[in-house]
């Protein structure tokens, strides 16, 4: 089981989250862009990285909030976590 | 080259000790090029190598498998097979792949032990037993088997289910496919590798490819590997949870994501599970293998990963529905637990599709449920790769569906994640 640190409680166990999955996945601006293939990007293509992978937990049993995790999927190894909107 | 299975053949190795069996297949060391390359030395893999020489004369192939042949996903399954699936593209995709195992064994001349002992999927509350009464008709309707057990009848199949009205989550049913069971996994990978060498396929281990190459019009011209670059003008790859780290050296980007599912085996103990009882409401898969381990299928874990293992708190989940559902199970210990690495796409379909590059085409995201179409799954990439274009049964599982709003979802027609 992962122990991962909510920037907002600290580290917890992973049954206290929920995964969202990639993280920095962009909404194509409709207006902009009306192009089939940048909203299949959008919906369905993942980057799947073999290695350092930026990824959205939820802390569904804690404080509610989003946040973002580096993990290394190669290990499972969790390096760092950081707040929605920071890098 | 290998002699034929028989029964004078048996008993002539028993007969001389054991000591004349030969290996099963050629250790082959890369030649400079081949007709065709298949990247993944799986079952799917294997499958397809020996159905391209077997079926479409393409005898100069080679299998590139980066550990050893059977050790990735077809090593590490709960060997499940059945075809009762809603859609009609989907159960006619696996019904293929079941008249395939019907006859696998005579096939290769190899035992691959296909059982079709039944597969019994349990209904626990009014939402599952619509779901399985109309998977029920639609199977009917597209010519597959599959029928409603009611609790009885369900333990009459199966006794040691527990069907007390005092469980959490009481059986109100079930749907059994009776042609479903099971096969050997390791024979299913040991029987095309053989079979495939024979006719001259070759079979490359410890051999991990690193780049797709490609000429001035784009188009594959050769693979890079650990063991040096192979020309080619056709590639399959049938990799598994490593579909898109090896789409994207050509710079396809597929709809897929790999997540670890987890299985365990108990001690071994004798006959009495006699068929494959699956849940997918409360998470339980179990059967027993013939060496008398049940052998028991556990949940994908939350998160993306290639680690090929898991937390254990998934393991407990499913042994505390198995207990519950089998409580003469409960003072079984637990032999081994381990993961495999699946590639999951978002309807829960798979993709045998040509890819945006020319001579690139591609066999993924079988997700949880890879195993059972081994054979079908082998004989569609090869056919692919021959005419390079689909046979009608894999024309739908294309990577443009997504694109185009055409999925095939059985993710949402199951309504579980597998």
């Amino acid at each position: 089981m992962l122990v991962i640190p909510c920037p907002y409680c600290g580290p917890r166990p992973e049954l206290e989250f929920s995964y969202g999955g990639q993280a920095h996945v962009l909404r194509p601006a409709a207006a902009t862009n009306p192009d089939p293939a940048g909203w299949n990007a959008f919906q369905y293509e993942r980057a799947n990285t073999r290695g350092l992978h930026a990824e959205r937990w939820r802390h569904v049993h804690g404080c509610a909030r989003f946040f973002n995790v580096i993990r290394d999927t190669t290990t499972d190894e969790v390096l760092r976590s950081y707040r929605s909107g920071e890098k | 080259m290998t002699s034929r299975f028989s029964g004078w053949s048996l008993l002539l190795g028993g007969l001389s000790g054991q000591r004349r069996w030969r290996e099963q297949w050629r250790a082959a060391a890369p030649k400079r090029g081949y007709d065709a390359i298949i990247v993944g030395g799986g079952g799917h893999g294997l499958g397809a190598a020996y159905y391209l020489a077997k079926q479409h004369g393409i005898r100069d192939v080679a299998v590139l498998e980066k550990g050893w042949i059977g050790g990735g996903n077809t090593g590490r399954n709960t060997t499940i097979i059945r075809s009762n699936y809603l859609f009609a593209e989907s159960s006619a995709l696996y019904d293929h792949a079941i008249r395939l195992w019907e006859t696998l064994s005579q096939e290769l001349n190899y035992n691959v032990m296909y059982s079709p002992r039944g597969v019994l999927m349990l209904a626990h509350n009014v939402h599952d037993v619509q779901v399985a009464q109309r998977h029920i008709h639609a199977n009917h309707a597209n010519g597959v088997d599959n029928e409603w057990l009611s609790p009885r009848q369900a333990q009459e199949f199966c006794p040691p289910l527990n069907i007390s009205g005092s469980l959490r989550y009481p059986v109100l049913g079930g749907a059994l496919q009776r042609r479903g069971g099971t096969a050997r996994h390791d024979a299913v990978a040991w029987g095309y590798a053989r079979a495939a060498s024979a006719l001259g396929v070759d079979i490359i281990e410890n051999c991990e490819v690193t780049g797709l190459q490609r000429d001035a019009n784009g188009a594959i011209c050769g693979v890079a590997t650990t063991r040096g670059t192979i020309e080619c003008g056709r590639v399959g790859v049938s990799a598994a949870g490593h579909s898109s780290v090896v789409l994207q050296m050509a710079d396809v980007r597929l709809p897929l994501e790999s997540f670890p599912l987890q299985a365990l085996v108990s001690e071994p103990v004798k006959p009495i599970m006699p068929c494959v009882v699956m849940s997918n409401t409360i998470h339980a898969y179990v059967s027993q293998s013939d060496k008398g381990e049940l052998v028991i299928g556990a949940s994908t874990d939350a998160y993306t990963s290639y680690t090929q293992r898991g937390a254990l708190h998934v393991n407990l989940h499913t042994l505390e529905a198995i207990c519950e559902l089998f409580p003469a199970f409960r003072r079984l210990r637990m032999l081994r637990n381990w993961g495999g690495i699946v590639d999951v796409t978002p309807d829960r379909s798979p993709i045998i599709a040509k890819t945006p590059v020319p001579g690139l085409y591609v066999n993924c995201g079988w997700g949880t449920g890879g195993f059972k179409a081994t054979p079908g799954a082998g004989h569609l990439l090869a056919w692919t790769m021959a005419h390079d274009a689909p046979h009608t049964l894999n024309a739908a599982f294309t990577i443009e569906r997504f694109r185009d709003g055409t999925l095939i979802d059985e993710a949402a027609a199951a309504a579980v994640n597998h």
